[in-house]
């Protein structure tokens, strides 16, 4: 293509010609072929990337994109009773306010002066989430709870220098598929299994698998499927007795209401941020925290970064930098603690504005809405004819596992149904677990409404009938 | 009416701007607190609910429920966001600043309209679990992406799994180890090569999934040595992890004959394409012979970077590691869009659900703006850009080019500020924090710092002449000041959100404090026993 038939693209300015070739002189070359002279013909590609043709203008581009995202019919279109691990709640407006601010949105890894506000601003983060958790370190956030649950394992297993991890069964597959490919290299992994009718840890399952080996047990409160876990206390003692650590998972949302894993003996806590001021984006909402209390032993294991307030040349003044720095692969490559790397920076600092706009009053209605709204969910379920819900007698928070087996009608059956009625039901559980054929995972949040609730219920009466 | 504009212009030179950030000396959060202030409020259940479930709270067991409440602040909906404004004006965002300096990082223009599109809500509400005739219009946009980044590496399959870069060079050696635990030698295999000038994460991540690090240092022309590479391969190289261009900006023009060398041995060769940006359309991953690559979506594909994500990558492989990526793949019949599972050999899962699809869909969304012959000229201006700022940079006396004499340079240059630190006794991070004073800053280089006193700087295709020369114009200004006033750039920044931080206390686990609670009970100790003075 000649330039002097071309128009100049929004997104690269020297492509305009006279400045194209104004540059060129000036840096003594005849064409910007000259500038490839290290590249050797052998490597050069010189066939035509096979693109489509491109939609220059920006409404031809935006028409084009809300074309195919019109193929979409998003939770806003269709009443979802989805969870699973990505959470539908209320997203405060300052919250999206914030992260689409354009010096926060388009920064990356600036000084801690010119780029301050980005230190302050997740140091503020972990501040809040380490009130959440009643925790004295918190992590800047690494990719999602999956990465985070992860490291933790990795990183007890340093810690106590043991080489066995034993997960509750009551974890999402997916993230034990996630713990599995991560602890590969160093550690064996092994499931302890869960309470059949509470749908709790099974403590006699841990306390026969535990051994002088085990680096650290993981369980989760709430447990994947919903349940929460009334002997979370013995279970952290059980590893301790062992010599292991215990390492929680939690949703940051319960905890309003719900006491913090520290206070029952967890040595390092994980979870996910996406239900704190994230939108669920097909999956792209997410980011992982990992705490820790304040011990040296535990925070020269941390892989991220992790940003520490310091004073500065002028009086009062707040600084920040990186704490233990040469801990990391930045500092010293291979043998620094697993990686750190770009994760979900701007969703720390989401998070930290959602708390900051909860505040602890907030905190503790999300929890009493949520739980209120998923316990009338479950008890107006139950009354349907075989319908059992929930699926296990232990306490719930916003999730609960609904049983259709007795329906005679598949899970797939009913849910197809719902759809019909514009609802999505809960996850199928029957190809995760088999053991659990024919139920379902519901989840109620602070963003469902009575009227929601009572169009779920009809809708599957109406489906199981 | 006064001529203003004849005031800027000193002596017929670019006016050197008189910037000063916003400096709002914010305190920490939880000092604005006030008891009562309520920021958001949350929807209540209603009253038929609660008259159906009663006190559930309560009915929980006494061990599960929080006795305090979480000591978060109180603070009303405007005053948060007040607050949270003033930090992003403390912030030097790639939209606000010619943010040529951050090299490696590939800060380019990340388009709003990108943006707008990202946040609609058949997208920003959609749940991965969704039945998947609901969500056809964004596997679409991720099937067709995988298209348009097999066309531009010439890999075979991809996934847009991995939630960053590093994430897929840890992916790409999962998949590495997958393939050789496959033909019995996973014992053997121990070992991934990379260079001194990869990303620290190609080591680090390698290690991570369990390999034995061999890093090779350059030759004296700045090139990955090939000696040293064809020393280093044995029956025990499960691979090479490698960047090229490399950090320096320098392409080794050898790099098929590196490629052979591993295979020789039956190793395979992962190509970190995080510096693909002078690249694109001109070589491609395939031609070189490799077996796996990864792109960033925030660097090459214009995302923004977030302040360090959240942002995507995408990994590529050959037809014959295709087994091993992970599920779910993107398929399409011909009719419709599927997440497909049934992939026994698969490394399995990397992060939840299927990538970041905001992230995605941005990336999406430029490269149809672009289209081959855009995605080519973005290359080709990129490198332009960097070879005129490198003429610009060479002529400010005690700064060098490193490496690769009277050649020429990909995307980015490592400069060394060396020979001025030589002469003036101030360092690269002195003239970093010193420029911030005129709105820009730089990064200097990974460790370890082979250059001396390193910059790295990368224009990308996204800044003008003009915005290029104000660059070049800042960092004259201050090695002349580092000859006339060494003091003022030794004591920079001066015109900054803050002053020089005190980061001696960063690495005692006496002092440190990553929360403010932790901060208050090390600071009210030391209150006290200095008699209420702070150290």
């Amino acid at each position: 293509m000649r330039n002097d038939h071309r128009t100049v693209h929004p997104y690269i300015p020297n492509s305009a010609p006279a400045v194209k070739e104004a540059m060129l002189r000036e840096v003594g070359a005849r064409s910007e072929e000259d500038l490839y002279e290290d590249v050797p013909e052998a490597l050069r590609f010189r066939g035509s990337l096979e693109l489509p043709e491109p939609l220059a203008s920006e409404h031809l581009l935006r028409r084009h994109v809300e074309g195919l995202l019109s193929k979409n019919r998003s939770c806003k279109d269709i009443l979802s009773f989805l969870g699973a691990g990505c959470y539908p709640h209320a997203v405060p407006a300052v919250c999206d306010e914030v992260n689409s601010r354009g010096e926060f949105l388009t920064a990356y890894a600036g000084e801690p002066y010119d780029d301050h506000g980005r230190f302050q601003a997740l140091f503020e983060y972990a501040s809040l989430m380490g009130e959440l958790l009643d925790m004295d370190v918190v992590n800047v956030p690494t990719y999602d709870g999956f990465q985070a649950a992860a490291t933790a394992l990795r990183m007890a297993a340093r810690i106590v220098g043991r080489r066995e991890v034993l997960v509750s069964r009551a974890v999402s597959p997916d993230k034990l598929s996630k713990i599995r490919d991560y602890a590969k290299p160093r550690l064996s992994v092994r499931v302890f299994d869960f309470d059949p009718a509470t749908g709790e840890p099974d403590r006699d399952s841990l306390e026969e698998m535990i051994g002088k080996e085990t680096a650290a047990v993981y369980f989760e409160n709430p447990s994947y499927l919903g349940v929460l876990a009334t002997q979370s206390a013995r279970i952290s003692d059980v590893a301790h007795d062992a010599g292991a650590l215990s390492v929680v998972g939690v949703d940051p949302s319960t905890l309003g209401v719900i006491t913090p894993p520290a206070d029952y003996g967890a040595d390092i806590v994980v979870g996910d941020l996406q239900p704190l001021g994230m939108h669920m984006q097909f999956g792209g909402g997410h980011a992982g925290f990992i705490a820790t209390r304040d011990d040296p032993k535990f925070v020269m294991e941390y892989p991220s970064r992790l940003f520490g307030i310091a004073p500065t040349s002028v009086e009062g003044e707040y600084g920040f930098g990186d704490v233990a720095y040469e801990r990391t692969s930045f500092a010293v490559r291979e043998a620094g603690k697993e990686w750190v790397g770009t994760a979900a920076a701007l969703w720390g600092i989401t998070a930290g504005v959602y708390l900051a706009l909860m505040g602890p009053h907030g905190m503790r209605e999300l929890g009493e809405s949520m739980l209120a709204k998923s316990h009338y969910a479950a008890r107006r379920l139950s009354r349907i004819p075989r319908v059992r819900a929930p699926r296990f007698r232990g306490p719930f928070f916003h999730e609960f596992v609904v049983d259709y087996s007795r329906t005679g009608k598949s899970v797939a059956r009913i849910h197809r149904a719902l759809l019909r009625n514009g609802i999505f039901g809960g996850t199928d559980l029957s190809r995760e677990f088999p053991d659990l054929k024919g139920c379902a995972l519901y989840c109620v949040t602070e963003a469902h409404s009575q009227e929601d609730i009572d169009r779920l219920v009809d809708a599957v009466r109406e489906a199981v009938a | 009416m006064k001529d203003i504009a004849a005031a800027r212009d000193s002596r017929g030179a670019p006016p050197l701007r008189r910037f000063h950030q916003a400096r709002w000396d914010e305190p920490i959060i939880f000092e604005l607190s006030a008891p009562g202030e309520r920021g958001v409020l949350v929807p209540l259940a209603e009253a038929g609910v609660r008259r159906a479930v009663g006190d559930v709270v309560g009915s929980l067991p006494a061990s599960l429920r929080r006795k305090t409440p979480p000591a978060l602040p109180e603070i009303s909906q405007n005053r948060v966001l007040r607050h949270y404004v003033r930090l992003s004006q403390e912030n030097l965002g790639a939209d606000l600043n010619i943010d040529v300096g951050q090299g490696t990082c590939t800060m380019k223009y990340s388009p709003k309209v990108n943006d707008q599109l990202a946040r609609l809500p058949q997208i920003a509400e959609l749940h991965p679990l969704q039945d998947q005739d609901t969500v056809q219009g964004i596997l679409e946009i991720m099937y067709r992406f995988e298209g348009f980044l097999r066309a531009i590496s010439g890999m075979d399959a991809f996934s847009l799994q991995p939630g960053a870069g590093s994430a897929a060079i840890y992916a790409n050696a999962s998949i590495i180890r997958a393939y050789h635990a496959s033909r019995g030698e996973a014992d053997r295999r121990r070992e991934i090569i990379t260079t001194i000038f990869s990303h620290p994460s190609n080591a680090a991540c390698a290690k991570t999934a369990g390999f034995d690090i061999v890093t090779l240092h350059p030759d004296e022309d700045g090139y990955p040595d090939l000696k040293a590479l064809k020393a280093a391969v044995s029956e025990r190289t499960a691979g090479l992890m490698i960047t090229n261009p490399e950090d320096t900006g320098i392409f080794n023009p050898r790099i098929r004959e590196f490629v052979d060398a591993v295979h020789q041995v039956g190793g395979l060769c992962a190509y970190d394409q995080a510096n693909a940006n002078g690249i694109l359309g001109v070589t491609r991953a395939r031609d070189a012979g490799f077996d796996l690559c990864h792109f960033n979506l925030h660097k090459t594909f214009s995302t923004p970077h977030g302040c360090g994500g959240p942002a995507g990558a995408a990994i590529g492989v050959t037809r014959e590691l295709a087994r091993f990526l992970p599920v779910p793949a993107v398929t399409f019949d011909g009719k419709r869009y599927r997440l497909d599972y049934d992939r026994p050999d698969s490394i399995g899962k990397i992060r939840p659900w299927y990538g970041v699809a905001p992230v995605i869909l941005r990336a999406y969304a430029w490269v149809m703006s672009l289209g081959a012959e855009g995605l080519r000229e973005v290359s080709r201006v990129a490198v332009l850009n960097n070879n005129y700022l490198l003429k610009k940079m060479l002529e400010i006396r005690g700064v060098r080019a490193p490496y690769a004499k009277g050649r020429r340079r990909i995307e980015q240059v490592r400069y060394s500020w060396e020979d001025l630190c030589r002469e003036t006794g101030v360092h690269t991070e002195d003239i970093g924090l010193r420029a911030a004073d005129y709105g820009v800053h730089y990064w200097m280089s990974h460790h370890p710092w082979i250059v001396r006193e390193p910059c790295t700087l990368e224009p990308t295709e996204s800044y003008s002449k003009a915005d290029l020369d104000e660059y070049a114009a800042i960092l004259r200004h201050v090695a002349e000041e580092a000859r006339t006033d060494p003091e003022r750039v030794r004591t920079s920044p001066h015109n900054s959100a803050v002053h020089r931080v005190d980061t001696r206390g960063l690495d005692d686990p006496a002092e440190w404090a990553m929360t403010w609670r932790a901060y208050r009970r090390k600071s009210a100790r030391s209150s006290e026993s200095h008699g209420g003075e702070k150290t």
